[in-house]
């Protein structure tokens, strides 16, 4: 994709990418309660990788994001089957999670879920798979 | 609303229908997706339609709504998504390398090189 | 609870994964796999000893009780699936060492096979018509890769009827969850099954219980058969034989494990309908095996024929039948696998599928076509070799149910079965040696010894199917009677 003159788009996105990326934080974090969660934070976060994209060219991307997102995929996978695991070593069926109450700085009395660790899998594994396959139909032309 | 989801589910799926009975592959893939959502809808409005609080006991609700049917839904999407996104990139895949999106020829190809591996 | 029935599920999914991380190393990416699916038949094994001597084990997934949560169940049945798949990935793993080509290796291939394995453990162990679909799609989506693993134009354009026909069962199959899910507000498959029994089979849960058989017909290509023999004889011989021997397997066992645990009160309509589509299925299915000449597509032919006979003992239902199903199931997935990895010996060797074209290779490599030979035997079903004890069970619970038609047509499949195999032996094997030969193949050896440890458990589990039977009348035992796997979901 040969790098564009859109001023409007590419000056616009710089600064939308970055809310689009808080979003997709705010909702990983509420997922726990409320609607959210690592699924749909991936797909916000590969929206907003996306849009970059389409207002520069995936070589941005690449450099601004260096990341193999294949390995990305297999490490969030990682990550989640892990966390299912981990029950094992406790005793515990698998994929049983546990939480706790901790008194973090700056947050004070805040739950601690293992399902946290599970979500955040999902998540990059969201992203590694969307950004693979918007990868691959992206790069020849 | 029962009754509205049961149109809507019935005409998403005649669309599906309809769209995987054409000979474009890009319309059969957007068929196929169609008609995943149609099932989405199918399980919601199979499990009763009805408003209600997330089922977390502390909060101070009554009512509450079913859990189940929205997690076999969201599994389903991912499921879905997954397989929408890699029939697309296959799809692609098989335009660049057969030069065409139409069934027809796609099959002609295919029943002719049949009959040469007879 | 018991933990150790996660582990088929996790391993390959640990291995799978681990695997996408050294996509670069070839040579540890195999022994990797190799040694995950070793590892495997042996979790398998102890699981079907602690089956054997305590019953069905459990897992409440997560802790959740079981209506409620995901139960993964261990019984007699499925571990025994589980055992023979294991058995059956390890020898197909090692052949594709010399039978892929490291494009192929380099692009995913064995990770893909345990994201396969993964599927068809999960499809197996879970109690959870949910879940069930969830593996079944793990499973698909492997496939789907795997078939277009390499690219060429034929792989493409089957690929292509391969995913649309199954996402469509996909399709069907959530909608007829969803139907289930209203009418009875579970999906747990053993509270299904009590359920069930409660409120009465009535017309419209049996009309959903048409739509599974229709789903997981397409699956196991009961009946709705046509887009398996082109799809199956696209891949490599390697991934042939993965497919020929799991796919529809686990298609086979989900009606087996539905129509036998949930929805068997109303046998008079499904029952008669399994039988009618299954006396098709060998007829249509016997009949292509007969003509064609294409090896892939004889060999496509007989694993949908088979699928027929398997079936034919699902509509009878009585207790020799069940106990001769789960005895040809086991065997039906080894010998298939042998003969599409001998087949793709063949091929290779000839360089033609066809076998009109090759001739003379009983001169030129006596051991594959004497491997070849017992193989057929095999699946053709004569004493000494794996496939009678099934097929002589199975027979002998149709006569005792009085389905003359049904015994009749698993003798007529066996005749047809008989015949198409020979014909491949006789034009392909024997005869005059063909001159074009593929000069680059030489190492065929390495590629017999390890289908060879296939060959030697047909030979044994023929010989010894005495000792092997406990264990299959337990699995059948448990599917004959309802309530055991209930119990055995609900008891913690």
């Amino acid at each position: 994709m040969p790098k564009g003159n859109d001023i409007f788009l590419q000056n616009v996105s710089k600064v939308v990418v970055f809310i689009i990326l808080a979003f997709a934080l705010y909702l990983f974090f509420t997922g726990h309660g409320s609607p959210g969660g690592g699924f749909i934070a991936g797909l916000m976060t590969a929206g907003a990788l996306l849009l970059l994209a389409l207002s520069f060219d995936i070589e941005t991307v690449r450099k601004v994001v260096p990341v193999d997102y294949k390995l990305l995929t297999a490490a969030g996978l990682l990550i989640a089957l892990c966390t299912g695991t981990g029950a094992l070593f406790f005793g515990e069926p698998f994929l049983k999670h546990a939480f706790g109450y901790f008194d973090l700085p700056l947050l004070g009395k805040t739950e601690l879920h293992t399902a946290l660790i599970f979500d955040l899998g999902v998540y990059l594994a969201v992203i590694g798979v969307t950004m693979t396959i918007l990868l691959t139909i992206g790069e020849d032309n | 609303m029962e009754v509205i989801a049961a149109v809507v589910v019935g005409i998403l799926f005649a669309v599906g229908i309809y769209l995987i009975l054409t000979q474009d592959l890009l319309r059969i893939v957007l068929g196929t997706s169609l008609m995943t959502h149609a099932v989405h809808l199918l399980l919601m409005a199979m499990a009763g339609l009805k408003g209600g609080a997330a089922p977390l006991l502390d909060r101070g609700k009554e009512e509450f709504a079913d859990p189940l049917p929205q997690a076999l839904i969201l599994t389903s999407i991912v499921i879905n998504f997954g397989i929408t996104a890699f029939f697309l990139v296959l799809s692609y895949r098989a335009y660049q390398k057969l030069d065409t999106t139409d069934m027809d020829q796609l099959r002609s190809e295919s029943s002719r090189h049949r009959g040469r591996s007879r | 609870m018991n933990n150790w029935v996660a582990a088929p599920l996790l391993i390959p999914l640990f291995t799978a994964v681990i695997l996408i991380f050294l996509h670069n190393k070839l040579m540890l990416q195999r022994w990797i796999s190799l040694f995950s699916t070793l590892l495997n038949t042996a979790v398998a094994i102890g699981l079907l000893l602690r089956v054997h001597e305590d019953g069905i084990q459990t897992l409440n997934m997560s802790g959740w009780k079981p209506p409620y949560g995901i139960v993964l169940v261990a019984d007699m049945f499925a571990v025994l699936l589980v055992l023979t798949a294991s058995v059956v990935s390890a020898c197909c793993l090692a052949y594709s060492f010399r039978g892929i080509d490291e494009q192929r290796e380099r692009h995913y291939f064995y990770s893909l096979v345990h994201f396969m394995l993964a599927g068809v453990n999960g499809s197996f162990l879970t109690g959870d018509l949910f879940n069930l679909f969830v593996c079944f799609e793990l499973m698909l989506m492997s496939s789907y890769a795997l078939i277009v693993l390499g690219g060429t134009k034929r792989q493409f354009r089957e690929t292509l009827h391969y995913i649309l026909i199954n996402v469509l069962s996909s399709t069907l199959f959530v909608a007829s969850i969803a139907y289930l899910y209203g009418a009875t507000g579970t999906l747990n498959m053993a509270h299904l099954s009590l359920r069930i029994a409660e409120l009465g089979q009535s017309g419209p849960i049996t009309a959903v219980a048409a739509l599974l058989l229709v789903v997981f017909s397409v699956k196991a290509g009961l009946f709705l058969f046509f887009w398996l023999p082109g799809s199956y004889g696209a891949p490599p011989a390697a991934v042939s034989a993965l497919f020929g021997a799991l796919l529809t397997k686990v298609g086979m066992y989900a009606l087996i494990r539905t129509f036998t645990l949930i929805f068997y009160h109303e046998a008079v309509v499904t029952h008669t309908l399994i039988g009618i589509m299954a006396v098709a299925t060998i007829v249509l299915g016997g009949f292509g095996a007969v003509s064609q000449t294409n090896v892939n597509r004889i060999l496509g032919y007989n694993v949908i024929a088979s699928i027929g006979l398997i079936s034919l003992a699902l509509a009878v239902s009585n207790e020799h039948a069940l106990t001769g199903a789960v005895f040809y199931l086991v065997h039906d997935m080894i010998a298939k696998a042998l003969l599409f990895l001998l087949a793709g010996v063949l091929v290779a060797e000839t360089g033609t599928e066809r076998i009109n074209r090759m001739g003379g290779v009983l001169l030129h490599s006596p051991l594959l076509a004497w491997m070849f030979l017992i193989a057929s035997l095999s699946v053709v079903g004569l004493p000494p070799l794996s496939g009678f004890p099934g097929k002589l069970l199975i027979i002998q619970g149709s006569l005792e149910s009085g389905s003359y038609i049904i015994a009749a047509a698993g003798v007529l499949l066996t005749l047809l079965l008989l015949y198409s195999l020979i014909k491949i032996f006789i034009l392909g094997f024997w005869g005059d040696a063909r001159k074009e030969r593929n000069p680059e193949w030489k190492q065929p050896r390495k590629l017999l010894a390890s289908s060879a440890p296939l060959m030697l458990i047909i030979v044994l589990l023929g010989l010894f199917a005495e000792p092997v039977l406990p264990y299959i009348q337990q699995a059948s035992g448990a599917l004959s009677d309802p309530s055991v796997y209930i119990q055995a979901v609900f008891k913690e």
